[in-house]
């Protein structure tokens, strides 16, 4: 699988970048370098291995059983109690803002996204 | 050497009893890492941003503690840099991007609040690679890093900034972050101990993400005792991160001196293999018969699909550093490039405010997630992963750490590896295992080549094993008297 110029506008379309002419010929020419290292991958057969997406699937489990890893069961250590008071307060509107490039002290500003 | 050296080559108990007994004060000795800094840093490169008010604010509550005679928190006093990209309450935070060169955050890292707590003095913030993405720290959108050994040379990376300014005693520990060897690749090239936990023992509350499942925070020191105190200061669950664990933080320095007799080490002939420096190679293999004389016994194991664990991260790692950093589009903080339409604005804030070594990985990322390449690049490597992970758990069951290099080189030149990515990666290759693997590593110190340049021994333990980690590494630093005061020439 080559990538070619049309992949490379694709992809920095999809990521919004807008990419100058000297940096998608980079990026193509590096995206093929790495994507060649990186092919080395199907030399192993994984048709029967589960994917791994984090690490803590794996505490407290089976670990030669895949299949114990599955399901929401995995990450029931991380879910709390539904909480309805003593929530944590939010950040106050003012200090949301403050890092903001372009706000009118309530909203963040942006340049018209609906044209008429 | 000149008295001005004398007191930042302390350690974290030295400034603790120092202060208690009224020798120094808090305020005293911040002056005196910032004088060092002011005379040091500009050669370095180490610290991006100074926080002169906070630390001599928390140095002031500090002095006014050991004046009342009360009893001093563990970290008293202690001068502490935190690597840029770790939120700080007030004190701009940029992550080594000119994206983010006007961020005030406006709440600090749990980690950096917990050492606070714990009575350290924040310095100011260290130089890194651009979101954590490199291994020399030359892809910092402000200025490369060099290393304290010997300036023409790399501090490594990504968090090169808090490796040098521990070599560099301008910092007496640092906190760093280890996506794929961040913390221990630098802490060899630069000298000093460097640790990665286990995945979910320090939380990444405040932590600006990476990959989030290969993201995590280390302690950076000169001697294995100070990082364990570290890590237990920073360590257990954060509410602010759900992918913290609770598994309860055991005291690691009471337990740095029971003996290490008995402890079976594993060596992995696959981390031994061609590209390894000879002069890297003597000084592991040495070590490694320090730890048999110590009364470990040595076995050897197997690690099969260590070659693919480069391809593996930079897949993982690019695909979710795609996601992350989506979040930077110039609307809530940060640099905005100003456009006629949202889409323009997105994309030009994004090319301008990132650097080419980000828009690469960016793009790498997003490819790899794209329509029809997915099952090819993602879930692929998702299933090695699974296998890398695996090789582990079969070796764990036979020795208690396994010993390796850390990095196949000592550091190299600055703009050596610059042009060519792929290179730059493969610096990477005997650490990034660890963090797709979620096991603890640590690299200390275990020699130098002809050039007086350090070299790292690394060790792997099991999931939230760093009690065995930092004792085995704490006994070879004792017998080794291989350590920071050598390398320093004291």
């Amino acid at each position: 699988m080559k990538v070619t110029d049309k992949d490379v506008a694709y992809v920095a379309d999809l990521a919004n970048l807008e990419l100058t002419e000297e940096e998608r010929a980079c990026m193509l020419r590096d995206l093929n370098s790495i994507l060649e290292y990186v092919a080395r991958l199907s030399e192993l057969d994984t048709d029967k291995v589960a994917p791994m997406a984090q690490v803590s699937d794996r505490y407290g489990k089976d670990k030669s059983d895949d299949e114990a890893l599955q399901g929401s069961n995995r990450f029931a250590y991380a879910i709390r109690e539904d909480i309805e008071h003593g929530l944590r307060p939010s950040l106050p509107h003012d200090v949301a803002v403050k890092n903001a490039p372009d706000t009118d002290g309530t909203f963040f500003e942006v340049p018209k996204v609906i044209e008429r | 050497m000149p008295a001005s050296t004398q007191l930042p080559a302390l350690t974290i108990d030295d400034i603790r009893h120092a202060i208690a007994e009224r020798q120094t004060s808090a305020t005293a000795l911040a002056h005196d890492f910032y004088t060092r800094i002011g005379k040091e840093d500009p050669e370095i490169g180490a610290f991006l941003t100074l926080c002169e008010d906070r630390a001599l604010a928390q140095a002031a509550r500090i002095d006014a503690l050991a004046a009342a005679g009360k009893p001093l928190p563990p970290l008293a006093g202690v001068p502490i840099g935190i690597k840029d990209v770790m939120v700080t309450s007030g004190v701009r935070t940029t992550a080594g991007s000119k994206i983010l060169d006007n961020f005030i955050p406006p709440y600090d890292c749990t980690a950096v609040a917990r050492l606070e707590a714990a009575g350290a003095v924040i310095l100011g913030k260290l130089n890194c690679d651009e979101f954590a993405m490199g291994s020399s720290t030359e892809n910092s959108a402000y200025y490369p890093v060099h290393n304290p050994r010997d300036k023409s040379r790399v501090p490594g990376g990504s968090s090169g900034g808090s490796a040098a300014a521990v070599a560099a005693e301008m910092a007496v520990a640092t906190l760093g972050s280890d996506t794929g060897g961040s913390i221990r690749q630098p802490a060899s090239f630069c000298g000093v101990v460097g640790l990665k936990p286990t995945y979910g023992r320090v939380s990444r509350y405040g932590l600006i993400a990476f990959a989030s499942s290969l993201d995590h925070i280390g302690p950076f020191a000169k001697t294995v005792k100070e990082v364990a105190l570290l890590l237990r200061t920073i360590a257990g669950r954060d509410p602010m991160d759900s992918t913290s664990a609770e598994v309860p933080v055991p005291d690691y320095v009471a337990e740095l001196e029971t003996p290490v007799k008995g402890l079976k080490v594993g060596v992995a002939k696959e981390y031994f293999g061609a590209g390894l420096n000879p002069e890297v190679r003597a000084a592991v293999e040495a070590a490694i018969q320090k730890l048999a004389e110590l009364g470990c016994e040595i076995v050897p194991v197997s690690l099969p699909h260590t070659e693919y664990a480069i391809p593996t991260y930079y897949i993982v790692a690019t695909a979710e550093a795609s996601a992350n950093l989506a979040r930077f589009d110039g609307v809530r903080y940060g640099f905005r490039v100003k456009a006629g339409t949202l889409s323009e604005m997105y994309k030009l804030t994004r090319d301008r405010g990132f650097g080419m070594e980000v828009k690469r990985r960016i793009m790498l990322g997003t490819y790899a997630l794209s329509a029809g390449y997915y099952d090819a690049y993602y879930l692929k490597a998702q299933k090695v992963r699974t296998l890398l992970t695996r090789d582990f758990d079969e070796a764990f069951k036979k020795v208690d750490v396994i010993a390796a290099p850390t990095s196949p080189t000592p550091a190299f030149k600055l703009g050596e590896k610059v042009d060519d990515p792929l290179a730059m990666y493969l610096a990477d290759i005997y650490t990034v295992t660890a963090n797709l693997a979620g096991i603890p590593g640590i690299s200390i110190p275990c020699g130098e080549n002809h050039q007086k340049l350090p070299i790292g021994l690394q060790l792997f333990a099991r999931h939230f094993d760093e009690a065995t980690l930092l004792r085995v590494a704490h006994a070879y630093e004792q017998t080794a008297g291989y350590n920071h005061a050598l390398l320093s020439g004291r």
